[in-house]
């Protein structure tokens, strides 16, 4: 029953939100900031009850379920489940919720009531894709946090906005509908061998199909998650829609909406299509390649602050989604790892962006310079926050980054890791210009404006100190992840063939004690 | 015909004896409520009967009618959707100078055409419930006598109308000169029995049959009078031809097509498939070239057809349930839609600007609210009827395996988001920062802006039609159920 909770707060909270705006700005913001914080409570309870459960090799897979009949004559459930993988990952989305509440304290002055329905039912509709293991209730939810984003990015946006929310609806809504179809295939293909119509996740595994087939309904999927992830060459509705997002939205956008992407490959497509995958996986990494170098090049060219953050998201993610298809245990950990360090990252430099918008009218980083010199404490917060975007040792973003290149290396990838390499160094490009071009140097524009306010402290600290201990520490979260990972690897063979050789690996103390 | 078989025909009978006292309280004494009372009561009393005569389900009254399961499900969406239209007349018309009251008589029968249409199994039957429903709407159409726009409408309406019936007269004596029987059953054992049979007369009859079709559904190429007639319509009026004319037209293409077997010809099959693609992707891309609301609704209103045939294509049962459950949502959509814009209309003109629109939502947010959820379900969003109706068409197509079709449906749908959205952007724009960007255009609108009084008898009907919306779009178990089994038997 909690995991139904971890859903209807947030949908309670939006509506409560929207008729108490209607009298207070204040109020609908301190429901939607305790309702967040609430389901984040819950996360941690969830956490703690289930995490040395989780820690062990799995039994069934699922921790805490909830399951009812929905649709009888499809065969539809209202089927909730959660793992290692949920778990993480609802943590990541119930953070992000208060910060990005935080984030628009006081950038979002209009409108309050709605925006914080349209937040609140964001993140519903994102705890659902998350603990969705019907298919039917999967696509809902998909679809669900679609239309709450649209309206964030088109009321409250910047100057471009409808542009940017049209083309982000009708790219997530096209590659959704191929996704449609290829779980409506599934299902009948299913009925067909069985003669049982349903769309559990867990009775799908393993439908027998045809190589032909699989390779079609792989690539519906893939399609789906992969605009969303966002991959080369179906990025092309991020950098427009993280930029004219309010600071919120480019925070749920970059931090959540694009995990979902991944959370669907890890989810459904590798272990529904084992083989289609393993076909497929070669031109999905040099995809994903492709995706590290092109992001971090065009980051670097960037002026315009949000664009550039927004470009850094399309080369972190191609380091997930390369994780992903290497499928071994590095790998998989380290794309998990990557998933949730950008998440956090990324999401507090659209924040602080967000901010010096709010301070200086102006996200153009040629009119932007010397802002050390008068906001000392955000400055210094830029800088942690681009240092674990560029993946400096003993910040999150690296472990991920770290493993995912081992693990690629581990299969016999070698080109593809030494070209994904060189994308940590275009990282560092970006991140320093950002750096330089922001805060260093002379204060040419005579800017003197307010430094951090407690509020904009209280929600940056959390994330530079969940930073850190992702980078030193990061085993509970592949302890947590673990039994997710046994269960996934046991459901495909692995796509790429993993040498059994001596690995440089069993030196370092990161495997804890992981078989 | 015996008791039995006139009792059978209650329903029929009630709406035809409600349109005649309507319309001697008229001539004796004029009052709008009464009028709408006794309408909405008769309305009622035919619903009623559909439980009476169901257990009487299926009979074959004389020929002519069958009063299946298939049939009454179909009349009570006809009456229900006539009761919620006739609620939203009572709101506009009142803000109207001239009489309203005979609007109520034409609306009865129109809903007895439609009736007919469902239960008919007969050319002649089929014939007479058409034209029962489209003279009624000819005068609807053109009720607003002292606007230019509504007697264009009516005028064009009369013309296509009349000519497209011609067609398929035309077309049923060609199947009658071929087979001698204008019983669907009938041609459905003489098809299959000789096969021999001169297919030329018989197709070209077929397709003369599917011109008439076509015209009443508004699919292409037999689209043209739709965007007129939806502008220049009233605006319940339009609700009514959008959902009940279409609608009663559509349960009779799925019965004469599956029952007379000539679906199954390859030619009529192909036919159909064209009709499809063209309405989708013309529906669908004229939409956005509009400004006008009611114009967008029109041509996304013939993609939204276009949608059905595929489910239509799909063939069997699933085909019909779909078919039915799309059509259900539909009409709650469309009817919630036009209601909307029915609201906002004042006693000058229709609100079919997108410019009436603008920032709806902060001054009227129920209202909005409202319109965004039926847009939403037009789309196929979830939470609405829409989305499980899309579903459900899809996964029609994808049980039959006609991929062309469901593509085609996916891209285009994808095209129709787009001006959807466009109406959406307006409805929520307008909020304090970028007042002053809009502050020269706001001026140019504020002189035609509208005053409209809203009326209670349409907010009720908004609010049923929104929680209905909602309920199946998030339980859609209860509607299945009753589709599974009433239609089902088709």
């Amino acid at each position: 029953m909690i995991l139904l909770w971890l859903i209807v707060i947030p949908l309670i909270a939006g509506v409560l939100a929207w008729f108490a705006g209607r009298w207070s700005a204040l109020a609908a913001r301190w429901i939607s900031l305790i309702a967040a914080s609430v389901d984040f409570v819950l996360g941690l309870i969830l956490w703690s009850r289930y995490g040395s459960e989780l820690h062990l090799a799995p039994t069934h897979g699922w921790v805490e379920q909830v399951s009812w009949i929905w649709v009888p004559q499809f065969g539809i459930r209202f089927h909730l489940a959660l793992d290692g993988l949920s778990l993480l990952l609802l943590m990541l989305t119930f953070l992000l919720g208060i910060i990005s509440v935080l984030a628009s304290w006081r950038e979002i002055q209009d409108g309050v009531g709605f925006f914080h329905l349209n937040l609140m039912w964001i993140l519903a509709g994102i705890v659902g894709v998350f603990l969705a293991v019907d298919l039917f209730l999967f696509y809902f939810a998909w679809e669900l946090m679609l239309v709450p984003m649209y309206f964030l990015i088109a009321v409250w946006g910047h100057e471009n906005r409808i542009y940017a929310a049209i083309k982000f609806f009708i790219f997530t809504q096209l590659s959704g509908l191929l996704m449609l179809i290829a779980i409506l295939s599934l299902y009948f293909i299913h009925h067909h061998l069985t003669g049982v119509y349903t769309f559990e996740y867990d009775d799908l595994l393993g439908t027998h199909l045809s190589p032909h087939t699989a390779l079609l309904l792989m690539l519906g999927f893939f399609v789906a998650f992969a605009v969303k992830l966002p991959m080369f060459p179906f990025h092309t509705w991020l950098p427009d829609a993280h930029t004219e997002a309010p600071t919120a939205g480019s925070i749920i956008l970059a931090g959540l909406l694009l995990k979902t992407g991944a959370y669907g490959m890890l989810r459904f497509v590798l272990p529904l299509f084992p083989d289609a995958a393993r076909q497929f996986a070669p031109i999905a990494m040099i995809l994903a390649v492709i995706g590290i170098i092109y992001g971090a090049l065009l980051a670097f060219g960037q002026t315009d602050l949000k664009r550039l953050v927004a470009y850094t998201s399309v080369s972190h993610l191609g380091f997930v989604l390369l994780g992903i298809f290497a499928w071994n245990t590095w790998a998989l950990d380290g794309a998990l790892m990557g998933m949730i360090a950008h998440g956090i990252s990324t999401g507090a430099l659209f924040m602080i962006v967000g901010q010096l918008q709010e301070r200086t009218h102006t996200r153009e980083m040629d009119r932007l310079s010397g802002l050390w010199a008068t906001i000392p404490r955000m400055s210094g917060a830029a800088l942690f926050f681009a240092m674990g975007s560029m993946g400096l040792p003993g910040l999150g973003d690296f472990i991920g980054e770290f493993l995912v290149l081992l693990g690629t290396y581990e299969a016999h990838l070698i080109g593809l890791t030494i070209v994904a390499a060189l994308g940590v160094l275009a990282s560092t490009l970006y991140a320093l210009r950002f750096i330089q071009r922001a805060f260093h140097g002379a204060n040419s524009n005579q800017w003197s404006v307010q430094d951090l306010v407690p509020r904009e402290v209280v929600a940056l600290i959390p994330m530079i100190v969940v930073l850190i201990w992702l980078g030193v520490y990061p085993q509970p979260i592949f302890n947590t992840f673990n039994s997710t990972l046994t269960k996934l690897q046991q459901y495909t063979v692995r796509p790429v063939q993993n040498s059994q050789g001596p690995s440089i690996m069993s030196l370092l103390p990161l495997r804890g004690d992981r078989p | 015909m015996n008791v039995t078989d006139l009792f059978t025909l209650l329903p029929l009978l009630i709406l035809g004896g409600a349109a005649i006292v309507v319309m001697i309280v008229v001539a004796i004494h004029r009052s709008h409520i009464l009028t709408l009372t006794l309408t909405l009561i008769g309305l009622a009393l035919a619903f009623a009967s559909l439980w009476w005569i169901a257990p009487e389900a299926p009979r074959q009254v004389t020929s002519l009618l069958v009063i299946d399961r298939y049939a009454i499900f179909y009349t009570g969406l006809v009456i229900a959707a006539t009761f919620a239209v006739a609620l939203l007349c009572y709101g506009y018309f009142e803000r109207h100078p001239g009489n309203p009251e005979e609007l109520y008589i034409l609306l009865l029968l129109a809903a007895l055409g439609s009736a007919v249409l469902v239960a008919s199994s007969h050319f002649i039957s089929f014939f007479l419930g058409l034209e029962i429903l489209s003279v009624s709407l000819y005068a609807m159409n053109a009720y607003i006598r002292a606007w230019s726009l509504p007697l264009e409408a009516g005028i064009k309406y009369l013309i296509l109308a009349a000519s497209s019936a011609a067609f398929l007269l035309f077309g049923m004596a060609l199947v009658y000169a071929e087979l001698g029987t204008m019983d669907f059953a009938k041609i459905r054992e003489l098809v299959t029995a000789s096969p021999d049979l001169n297919r030329a007369v018989l197709l070209a009859g077929t397709a003369l049959i599917i011109t008439g079709f076509g015209f009443k559904l508004a699919l292409v190429p037999f689209h043209l009078w739709t965007p007129d007639i939806y502008e220049g319509a009233p605006a319940p009026v339009t609700a009514f031809v959008a959902t009940v004319s279409k609608g009663a037209m559509f349960a009779l293409l799925l019965r004469y097509f599956y029952w007379s077997g000539t679906h199954h010809f390859g030619a009529v099959f192909l036919v159909f498939t064209i009709i499809a693609i063209a309405s989708m992707i013309a529906g669908n891309i004229l939409a956005m070239l509009q400004t006008n609301v009611k114009r967008i609704l029109a041509y996304s209103s013939i993609a939204h057809m276009g949608y059905v045939l595929v489910a239509f294509q799909a063939g069997g049962q699933l085909a019909v349930q779909a078919v039915t459950f799309y059509l259900v949502a539909y009409f709650i959509t469309i009817i919630g839609a036009f209601g909307v814009i029915t609201m906002i209309s004042d006693g000058d003109r229709d609100a079919d600007s997108i410019e009436d629109y603008r920032g709806l939502f902060w001054r009227r947010p129920a209202l909005a609210a409202v319109f965004t959820a039926m847009l939403l379900s037009l789309a196929g969003i979830p939470v609405t009827a829409g989305f499980v109706g899309k579903f459900y068409v899809i996964s029609a197509g994808a049980s039959s395996a006609i991929w062309l079709l469901v593509f085609v449906l996916i891209v285009t749908s994808v095209f129709g988001l787009y001006y959807y959205l466009r109406i959406l952007v307006a409805l929520y724009s307008g909020l304090a920062h970028e007042e002053a960007h809009a502050a020269s255009g706001a001026a140019m609108v504020s002189s035609s802006s509208l005053a409209p009084a809203l009326s209670i008898s349409g907010g009720v009907v908004l609010a049923v039609l929104t929680i209905l919306l909602v309920w199946v779009g998030v339980y859609p178990a209860t509607l299945l159920n009753i589709i599974h089994s009433t239609v089902g038997l088709l």
